[in-house]
């Protein structure tokens, strides 16, 4: 076979895309339709909660048209990354909405799931036996992290949907995934180079992203050969030109020239883009080199604690002239209440941090622009054990906020403006990435249960 | 001239939960060419405007794109309790107003 044809549905599975763009892209004969439907960028609260970034109705939206096409044109779907975060939870759910698209539209296929989540006594293993390495800036793990994680995902490569493929899937949903893996797959099964099919795969996980302007998410399609590929959006209001295709390998990447993959690393320095019209790209050139050890990229979220918050504003030219001195002070008059009201344990439970907002409220530690203007908006924030606990210190923190002094005015003060009544918002529980480190596998499949149904 | 006239996109973004990358992406190859052999944006001034230690400030050229990439770690992990952007999307502000003497309003 001389060619591959790959459609990229769009760039996060639940964002959406054209129904006309679908079809035309149909109309391309396409081998395989692709999706990604996870990222790590909205956060630890979704492998930690289960929760998802979209709601069912969006998931549901873009997967049946994406199946119904599929199923017609007899051609594989493959999602990776299920609902966000890719964690059992999450793949159960899409597969869920799966069924009932099968159900509803009356779609027979079989189904290939492949389980990202990790077994903790196995990766409990792997660190004793030395086989779990640290990445750039990784938190220090040891067994009591793996425990106290809600949820721990490897992020498959490859070779567990070329496994699904190999056994007749027809649409594969699997959990976390590296994105490119979802394209990467079946060309590399089909015995292509995979420096091509890898730089083509890294270019069409995000869908439409690598256009000129992107108005709105929609499809991507490539037609990759062994030694290049072609980019060209089906959408006729999209172009793509040389320079957006190059660019987005700079996107959430922090280089442009390597991707690092479980089975190894594609470069991108010697990649040629030509134009070949005024609206595709022709992409050539990359190398691929085969990873000495293969490895996953482990994902773990744990409780960092429940949180209730208070967003408030203050006005006053005689306060903000004293901003910093007067918060200060107030941080101390409320550290000392919480003690006289929780009694001394209460000290190592809780946090309490106030953020200015019109001063550095966006950039923290790392703003060096602190001048204020005529106002300025506070939130304050307490995460402790228990819901409980934090709203609880939160009222007695509002309390003394609202009513801080400064020395000029006389008497009774309100200081801040609450917008809300209760001013206090109970957060709920807030997660946190905990790992950032790599296992080695006896072999590729070892972390990656796949089971088949037919639906 | 200031960074943001000669550019047609300034952004940040994380680069995993672990990390935050910038991109500078130049309207015209020629700029991008000046604005990177004169170094403007080096290590010292980005460690200086963001309050960091120079030696972890990593710069990229490149090239296929006229951009230029800037990678640091994140002070805070993405989305953890005293975390202030999950998504690292407004941390580039510094970056906009850089000025670019040696470029003339054409």
């Amino acid at each position: 076979m001389s060619e591959i044809r790959i459609l990229s549905a769009t760039g996060m599975l639940g964002s959406g895309f054209r129904e006309e763009t679908l079809r035309r892209a149909m109309a391309l004969k396409p081998d395989f339709i692709g999706v990604d439907s996870g990222s790590t960028d909205p956060g630890p609260h979704y492998l930690g909660s289960s929760d998802t970034h979209f709601s069912d109705s969006a998931y549901k939206r873009d997967l049946r048209l994406m199946l119904i096409a599929a199923r017609a044109a007899n051609i594989p779907a493959i999602v990776g990354s299920a609902c966000t975060a890719g964690n059992d939870d999450q793949l159960a759910r899409l597969v869920g909405i799966a069924r009932d698209i099968a159900r509803e539209d009356k779609l027979k296929f079989k189904l290939a799931v492949i389980h990202s989540e990790q077994d903790k006594d196995y990766l409990k293993k792997k660190l004793r036996e030395g086989r779990i390495k640290p990445l750039a800036n990784a938190p220090r793990l040891d067994e009591a992290v793996i425990d106290r994680s809600a949820h721990i995902v490897g992020m498959c490569g490859i070779e567990p949907y070329i496994e699904a493929l190999q056994n007749g899937a027809e649409v594969i949903i699997a959990g976390r995934s590296s994105d490119t893996s979802i394209f990467a797959a079946m060309p590399v099964m089909r015995g292509f180079n995979p420096a091509t099919v890898w730089h083509a795969a890294k270019i069409l996980e995000c869908g439409a992203a690598c256009v000129v302007l992107r108005k709105y998410p929609d499809c991507m399609f490539a037609t990759v050969t062994n030694d290049s590929f072609v980019v060209e959006p089906p959408n006729p209001e999209y172009r793509c030109d040389p320079v957006s295709i190059a660019s987005h390998n700079l996107y959430e990447n922090s280089t442009p020239y390597e991707l690092i993959e479980p089975s190894g690393v594609l470069n991108t320095f010697a990649a040629k883009y030509e134009a070949v019209s005024d609206r595709a790209v022709k992409v050539s050139g990359s190398t691929f080199r085969p990873a000495e050890r293969y490895t996953v990229k482990l994902e773990g979220a744990e409780l960092a604690g429940y949180q209730s918050i208070i967003v408030g504003s203050v006005r006053d030219p005689i306060i903000l002239r004293q901003l910093d001195s007067w918060l200060e002070g107030m941080n101390k008059a409320i550290g000392d209440r919480i003690l006289a009201v929780f009694g001394a344990d209460v000290a190592a439970k809780y946090q309490y941090e106030v953020r200015v907002f019109g001063k550095n409220a966006t950039m923290g530690p790392l703003e060096s622009e602190t001048a204020v203007g005529h106002e300025v908006g506070l939130l304050f924030q307490v995460t402790a054990p228990t819901q409980e606990l934090a709203t609880a210190i939160m009222k007695s923190v509002g309390h003394m906020a609202v009513h801080y002094p400064v020395p000029e005015w006389t008497g009774l003060i309100t200081s801040i403006a609450f917008p809300y009544s209760p001013a206090e918002i109970a957060r709920g529980p807030s997660y946190r990435f905990n790992l950032n480190h790599v296992v080695e596998p006896a072999s590729p499949l070892e972390m990656f249960r796949i089971e088949y149904e037919n639906v | 001239m200031k960074l943001w006239q000669v550019t047609k996109l300034i952004r940040s973004k994380n680069s995993g939960p672990f990390e935050l990358t910038f991109d500078v992406i130049f309207k015209d190859r020629a700029t991008y060419e000046k604005v990177r052999d004169a170094k403007t944006i080096n290590q010292q001034w980005f460690a200086k405007a963001y309050r960091l230690a120079p030696e972890v400030v990593s710069i990229i050229n490149y090239d296929a794109a006229s951009a230029i990439k800037i990678t640091i770690p994140r002070p805070v992990i993405s989305g953890d309790i005293n975390d202030t952007d999950v998504f690292g999307g407004q941390q580039y502000g510094p970056l906009v107003d850089l000025d670019v003497l040696y470029l003339k309003a054409e």
